[in-house]
């Protein structure tokens, strides 16, 4: 029988555009990923500070921009959601890390279709292109939120960004789906024919075990979306009525009838949900490996965290309707949804207790990819504890759409979920780039972005029980949010020095990319498999050796052991799996 | 750095806390029957919430300074975790998390599923772009009809919600721009949009609810305390969703009947 190696083997290009562009190499196509996740965040990032500025100076003049109106601040809620959901939170935890790590961490030369992991790192690029597009055409990008709700989104004439921006702002998430499926599929089966002989799934480090459920989940979850974007471009060009009833704008009857835009919400969050968890599982696994490496001890409660992470995904698909427990639908159903949410609660305590048992009695250093997991967990405990407020029906009746829900998932699936990113970035950096980050300044980089996002955070879960209602470009119209004005200005001061203190991230990396001391092959000295080949790696991951795994991935502390670490192709040792 | 560590995870932990117990900013002062159970339940999440808060990140901090690493630190523990710890955590977590969730059943439940008293002051609610209505069926206690054919939102009130003037039972239909409720008397409300999706958000009456093009949606509440609270769309619907504001006077029962005449007058 062909082993793997053999058969996905693929010679190394020549050329600079086999080799850098439409590169086969799926650590090439892992930093494509990275490269424009970053400049997506930035993008992401600059929006939001724009939304900041508007809602406390609504009238101030931004140069080169000119002032923002009340529908421009709306295209920025827009943009500002689906860029960080998809091009960010979606491609740099799995399209980059996962392309780049999996195949190394399970001892495979490569994915185990790379044309189509060519393929789907380019169509992420197109969709990127068309949804940046939106900002550029006539209307401008569209109003509707990156939930997208019809029939605001749905009918031309219901705003401002409403036409062709809202077009192209579908036709981009709609080719995203297809290029995340894509990716999803060669997660999957990657994950399952590639392993090293050895590696079972008991011995996968819980990184691949995260990446590896990311991609079920958006091969179940895409799917929908992708089915739900074409239902509403239809409604919009082909006057069809899947989410439209017969409405009225601007005294002017629409040429529908019968539709539901209940409809659009149900396919919306069977994918969103999901979506939560393949921003934040990723994380989970790099947080899990982080600390485990730094606090020099096994991972507590191995098992534990992998079933954990796959009751998360099951009941992930089975809670969607919790954010729609205000939307009209079956009172009935909210007891069921609210019931199972609290459940998926209980397996996110669990990974969090592990968390705290692994460096319980550990030996920790403190370099920078651990302070960014333990901010990781200190976030996802934070942004996690607000879950059981909005998870209950009653509670939602105050709390929904206030500013307490952007509060919630911010801490837990937007900067935690950064955290695990940037964990994974300082933490990988030195094996994709044969170079160490600076660590002053990454430690001053992560004191002032942890003090910084609970500066932001915090506040906003005060403003939303004070009931400031959520994508108000300003707060002058209502008397009552008025008072908050102050408590928001403060979350604005915040987010400016927060979003500033992320240049020194992006120095950080462009600097030790090239000038930055050149890293060992395992300068963590940790025990995976992607710490037993160079570093860099060459082309086919382990220079034409095939590895052999003998132990489980995080094997610290041994006792009798010559070190304090054992990896993985050493041989068997002690109560490895 | 374990040290700088622990202390910034304290801090933050610290003055968070602070200005949840301090109330400096807290739910506004409940106006409705819902806003006991509500703000009780609130409380009680809230004390839990704030206790699992509190010993995780107090717990991370300390463990983090505690387990640094040190030339005179013990070597790392080699465990790999603890199956009857799991278990019991597991149990804990469930109970007080699916605990907390059945508590609050009955008051969802009061305000959807039971009918409304038989007293009960109807009102239609009609959001649109960006707008509020309010109907009331006046003496006959019936809704007159609506057309799409007749609404004209430049036109305001009736004509706003097209309210079809030769129905025998639209005759003493009452629109206004602002809401009226009488005190301690139930209210059966109605909730419709017209073009995109509104959320009718008055937090001090603790209510909330989508109004959604194509249904009809009832629902009931009782305001307790005479005053004015202000009404806040809460969902985006477009570029004024900001300024989609309105206001409701609950008043005596007296001040109720003579606004509710006085506007028939007027009609007349």
């Amino acid at each position: 029988m062909a082993t793997p190696a053999s058969v996905h083997a693929h010679a190394a290009p020549q050329g600079f555009i086999r080799r850098y562009i439409f590169s086969l190499d799926h650590k090439v196509i892992g930093i494509q990923y990275y490269f424009l996740a970053l400049t997506a965040v930035f993008v992401g990032m600059f929006l939001s500070l724009l939304m900041r500025i508007h809602m406390i100076w609504p009238t101030a003049m931004i140069p080169l921009i000119g002032d923002i109106k009340p529908e421009t601040y709306l295209s920025l809620v827009t943009m500002h959601g689906t860029i960080m959901v998809f091009f960010v939170l979606t491609t740099a935890p799995q399209g980059g890390f996962g392309n780049y790590i999996l195949p190394i961490q399970i001892g495979a030369p490569d994915m185990a279709f790379p044309v189509l992991n060519m393929l789907s790192f380019w169509t992420t690029f197109v969709a990127y292109i068309v949804m940046l597009s939106a900002f550029v055409v006539q209307g401008g990008a569209p109003i509707h939120g990156w939930t997208g709700y019809p029939p605001l989104s749905a009918v031309q004439s219901t705003g401002p960004g409403e036409g062709l921006g809202a077009d192209l702002w579908i036709t981009g998430i709609a080719i995203f789906c297809v290029a995340s499926l894509m990716g999803a599929l060669n997660f999957i089966t990657t994950t399952l024919d590639l392993r090293a002989k050895g590696m079972t799934m008991m011995r996968l480090p819980l990184t691949v075990w995260s990446w590896f459920i990311t991609a079920i989940l958006g091969l179940l979850a895409f799917g929908v979306l992708l089915s739900a974007g074409i239902l509403l471009l239809m409604d919009r060009n082909l006057g069809t009525s899947f989410y439209l009833p017969l409405i009225v704008v601007n005294g002017q009857i629409m040429q529908h009838k019968g539709g539901s835009p209940l409809l659009w919400q149900h396919l919306f969050w069977f994918f969103g949900h999901p979506e939560v968890y393949i921003a934040i599982l990723p994380g989970m696994g790099v947080a899990s490996q982080v600390l485990s490496t730094f606090s020099r001890k096994p991972i507590f409660g191995y098992r534990a965290m992998v079933y954990a992470m796959l009751s998360i995904g099951f009941f992930g698909f089975m809670v969607w309707g919790h954010h729609m427990f205000m939307s009209g639908m079956s009172p009935y159903s909210a007891f069921a949804f609210s019931i199972l949410t609290m459940c998926i609660g209980v397996p996110s305590a669990i990974k969090t207790f592990n968390w705290l048992g692994t460096m319980y009695k550990g030996r920790i250093r403190f370099q920078t990819p651990m302070l960014y997991a333990i901010g990781f967990v200190s976030l996802f405990v934070s942004g996690g504890l607000s879950g059981p407020f909005l998870a209950q029906p009653v509670l939602d009746i105050q709390l929904h759409d206030t500013a307490f829900v952007p509060a919630h998932f911010h801490l837990i699936m937007g900067v935690a979920a950064i955290f695990g990113i940037f964990a994974a970035t300082y933490y990988w950096f030195p094996k994709m780039f044969g170079r160490m980050m600076n660590e002053t300044w990454g430690k001053v980089h992560f004191f002032i972005t942890l003090i910084g996002t609970y500066a932001i955070f915090m506040p906003m879960h005060y403003a939303g029980m004070a009931g400031q209602t959520r994508r108000y470009s300003q707060f002058t119209e209502v008397a009552y949010l008025q008072k908050l004005i102050p408590l928001n200005r403060f979350i604005t001061y915040a987010a400016i020095i927060t979003i500033s203190a992320q240049f020194i991230f992006v120095i950080n990396l462009f600097w030790s990319m090239f000038k930055g001391p050149k890293a060992s092959d395992n300068p963590w000295e940790a025990t995976t498999l992607e710490w037993t080949t160079a570093t860099p790696p060459p082309h086919d991951n382990f220079g034409g050796v095939t590895p052999v795994v003998h132990n489980g991935p995080y094997e610290y502390g041994v006792p009798g052991a010559a070190r304090d670490y054992v990896m993985q192709t050493d041989p068997a040792v002690g109560l490895g799996h | 750095m374990g040290l700088a560590l622990m202390v910034v995870i304290w801090l933050i932990t610290l003055v968070s806390t602070y200005f949840f117990v301090a109330k400096t900013w807290w739910l506004p002062v409940g106006a409705a029957e819902a806003a006991n159970f509500i703000d009780g339940q609130f409380a009680l999440t809230y004390v839990l919430m704030g206790i699992v808060f509190l010993a995780a990140q107090l717990g991370l901090g300390y463990i983090v300074w505690k387990y640094r690493a040190r030339a005179s630190s013990p070597p790392s523990d080699y465990s790999h975790g603890n199956t009857t710890l799991e278990l019991i955590w597991t149990t804990l977590t469930a109970i007080l998390f699916i605990g907390l969730n059945l508590m609050g059943g009955s008051v969802w439940a009061s305000q959807r599923f039971d009918p409304p008293a038989a007293d009960a002051v109807k009102v239609e609610v009609t959001g649109m772009q960006f707008a509020w209505y309010f109907r009331y069926p006046g003496p006959d206690g019936k809704y007159g009809a609506t057309s799409p054919k007749l609404m004209d939102p430049s036109a305001g009130g009736e004509a706003a919600v097209g309210l079809n003037t030769s129905d025998p039972a639209a005759k003493d239909d009452v629109v206004t721009g602002t809401m009226y409720l009488p005190v301690n008397r139930e209210v059966d409300l109605s909730l419709r949009a017209v073009d995109v999706i509104h959320s009718f958000f008055v937090p001090s009456l603790r209510f909330k609810q989508d109004a959604v093009p194509g249904l009809n949606i009832h629902m009931h509440l009782k305001p307790t305390l005479i005053g004015e609270y202000e009404i806040a769309c809460a969902e985006l619907c477009g570029l004024g969703h900001y300024k989609m504001h309105g206001m409701v006077h609950v008043v005596s029962q007296e001040d109720f009947d003579k606004w509710l005449a006085a506007r028939e007058a007027e009609k007349q």
